[in-house]
């Protein structure tokens, strides 16, 4: 066997299972570090793979043939944008139980998504197969060093974005003023909106942010892995990006390892059948690996989380 | 007996009630865009529900499982912690009722069945226990613990099936003993055979007990206490480490019971999962729109159980996406959660009346 290749196919399956799940935490940091709780990460991801099975389908219907996954990644965002739209409006001004509003969103998702499909589809319980889907592109040169070339220079186009996203989200939260201010408005809106920060509209933006970029996850998944939108499509990622967020302590860089370390913990569980000794492991252990790991790691390494301060809490400019 | 009245008191009804008008509006209205009949759609649900003696009987054996995983989901709440792991609780329940109710020979009939209810609950309990001590102890975030543990519920529970307790051949388990059976035989009779059992009663009676302790005994006052502010609590000598492992306990068992009753009493087998079953997650919906009461969860249950039974019906009469009902129940708990918006429905009809009290 040739260790240099298996390695870097590792890392090349690693980074794909990983993708989702990095944009999704990205997600999650806009918005929980504005101080809005968002469990429907879940849902806008749903949204996301939806609206990308979608236009895509449209799209190469209308004949734009290798444009049209990109046409999917749009409507992705645009769908995201919306829906978050709906938590913001109810957990922002109505001041709802940001729990409860993720909720709403998750189950929203599952319902309308399914509805559209049957209704667009002639009752079909999923989106016609895409014929487009992404393709892996070789970065010339880089593609050819041994290991990283094969495992982070020839992939799909939705990783490479993923990994400016986390460079970009890094950089704007932590060396704008943009990025200060939504942190601040996490961490002591009342303090916040005396220094003029407008607290309300930070979170909106927080949360519209993190709905784009959620839908654009779901979208990935579509568009690399299943090439249709069907009920399963999204099952339990979001949860996972939620955790990959807490893990990484609500940083980029944090949460963009957290989700490289699940994305490993998937793929390595397609590698163990290389080993002979590994036959004898029942393969729901190996699914389980992952999460069992992941308990491991939080209590052996992490410990106490650190929420922003302000986390969960409608703001209340009447309140002391 | 005052407060128990208070609770069915207008204030406390009206938001949920609204609430609920809303939401079967909004379904109406995407029904209507969607080019579908809204009022042949719902009046087909509830002829679904109401129609005949087995779907009602049915209906109900739908709804006992959301009450189990709706009062999990609102113990914990009240005790300031947010169980999203009742999903896998429910499963273990499940597994181990599955476990004991086939291979525990040689009990009597009604022995047999408490012991494999039991078991499913401790299953429950031990397992959100592990994520209330892990809290306590370590401070790590409940949420992701709780997630984490759903999936290697599922999974663990997929292998004990498939290597201990398999039906040759099939994707299932052997089916439990005779013995260990909840289900009430001369009920189903009398509902043209839908599957009634025990479980049912049980699921009120944990809801009765539900109230009881967090409101009648001095561990549920602590229980509250610790969930609405940890420090006063702490303050006021109480173990706030203890009380959270005891919360995630309790609330663990509720869903490992609700799995325990769908073995025991509906399927007497448990299949391999595919997939989550969603039971606990439905839960999460079940407790906001009972407000994380008991008795509103018991009403809560009830209309999901309803509606979610109904929508098989309402696709087969009105040809509509049985999917609807799930944006029918977001859309609830959407205006129970932004009663913001309710009151400003609801603001001609205040201002006749009194001063609204300050809260």
């Amino acid at each position: 066997m040739d260790w240099i290749t298996t390695i870097g196919q590792l890392l090349n399956t690693t980074l794909v299972f990983s993708t989702a799940l990095i944009f999704a935490a990205m997600g999650g940091i806009f918005s929980e570090r504005s101080g809005v709780t968002n469990i429907g990460i879940e849902g806008l991801m749903t949204f996301g793979a939806f609206a990308a099975g979608v236009a895509s389908y449209y799209a190469e219907d209308a004949g734009m043939g290798a444009a049209s996954p990109y046409i999917g990644m749009l409507a992705a965002i645009v769908i995201g944008l919306v829906a978050s739209l709906i938590h913001a409006v109810a957990s922002i001004t109505f001041k709802a139980d940001q729990v409860i509003s993720g909720v709403v969103i998750n189950f929203l998702a599952t319902g309308s998504t399914l509805y559209m499909v049957k209704l667009m589809f002639e009752g079909a319980g999923e989106t016609p197969l895409l014929m487009e889907s992404l393709q892996k592109w070789k970065i010339p040169f880089l593609s050819k060093i041994p290991i990283i070339g094969e495992g982070i220079f020839s992939n799909y186009p939705t990783t490479y974005l993923a990994i400016i996203v986390v460079i970009v989200a890094s950089y704007i939260l932590y060396k704008t003023s943009f990025g200060l201010r939504l942190r601040a408005v996490g961490e002591h809106p009342s303090a916040a909106d005396t220094v003029g920060v407008k607290v309300r509209r930070m979170r909106y933006i927080g949360v519209m942010i993190s709905g784009a970029l959620a839908a654009l996850g779901g979208a990935t998944v579509t568009l690399t892995t299943t090439s249709t939108f069907s009920h399963n499509t999204i099952s339990g990622q979001g949860f996972i990006a939620i955790a990959a967020m807490i893990f990484g302590k609500w940083n980029p860089l944090g949460a963009f390892g957290a989700a490289v370390f699940f994305g490993f913990s998937q793929a390595i569980g397609n590698y163990f059948q290389l080993f002979d000794w590994a036959h004898d492991i029942p393969q729901e252990f190996i699914y389980m690996l992952p999460y069992v790991l992941t308990v491991i790691v939080l209590v052996a390494a992490v410990g106490r989380s650190s929420a922003p301060a302000a986390l969960g809490e409608p703001y209340d400019p009447g309140k002391r | 007996m005052n407060k128990l009245f208070k609770i069915f008191t207008v204030n406390s009804l009206l938001t949920p009630l609204v609430s609920i008008v809303l939401g079967l509006i909004v379904g109406a209205i995407i029904m209507l865009i969607g080019g579908y009949d809204p009022i042949l759609a719902y009046s087909s649900l509830f002829s679904t529900v109401f129609g005949n003696l087995y779907d009602f009987g049915e209906t109900i054996r739908e709804i006992t499982p959301l009450i189990m995983t709706g009062l999990a989901v609102a113990f914990a709440f009240r005790a300031g912690l947010f169980n999203i792991g009742a999903e896998g609780q429910y499963i273990v329940g499940m597994t181990a009722a599955t476990a004991v109710g086939i291979k525990l020979t040689g009990l009597p009939i009604v022995l047999h069945a408490i012991v494999a209810i039991i078991a499913g609950g401790l299953a429950g309990g031990i397992w959100a226990g592990i994520t209330g001590y892990l809290k306590a102890k370590r401070g790590v975030n409940e949420v992701i613990i709780s997630i984490m543990l759903n999936w290697t519920g599922l999974y663990l529970s997929n292998y004990i099936v498939r290597n201990f307790l398999l039906l040759k051949g099939q994707q299932r388990s052997e089916d439990i003993q005779d013995t260990a059976s909840i289900s009430i035989g001369w009920l189903s009779d009398m509902f043209s055979d839908a599957r009634m059992h025990w479980g049912t009663v049980i699921a009120i009676l944990a809801a009765v007990f539900f109230y009881v302790f967090m409101w009648k005994s001095k561990q549920g006052y602590e229980l509250r206490a610790v969930g609405h502010n940890g420090d006063a609590a702490k303050y006021a000598g109480m173990n706030v480490k203890s009380n959270i492992v005891k919360a995630m306990f309790i609330s663990g068992i509720f869903a490992g019971l609700g799995g325990a009753f769908q073995v025991l009493g509906v399927f007497h087998y448990q299949a391999i999962f595919t997939g989550s079953p969603g039971v606990g997650f439905d839960g999460i919906a079940v407790a906001l729109i009972g407000m994380n009461h008991p008795f509103g969860i018991l009403l809560s249950a009830a209309l999901f159980g309803t509606l979610t039974y109904g929508s098989a019906g309402m696709s087969f009469g009105a040809d509509v996406p049985p999917e609807i009902i799930r944006i029918v129940i977001g859309s609830i708990i959407f205006f129970i959660a932004a009663q913001g918006i309710v009151r400003w429905v609801l603001k001609p009809f205040y201002l006749k009346r009194k001063k609204e009290k300050v809260l």
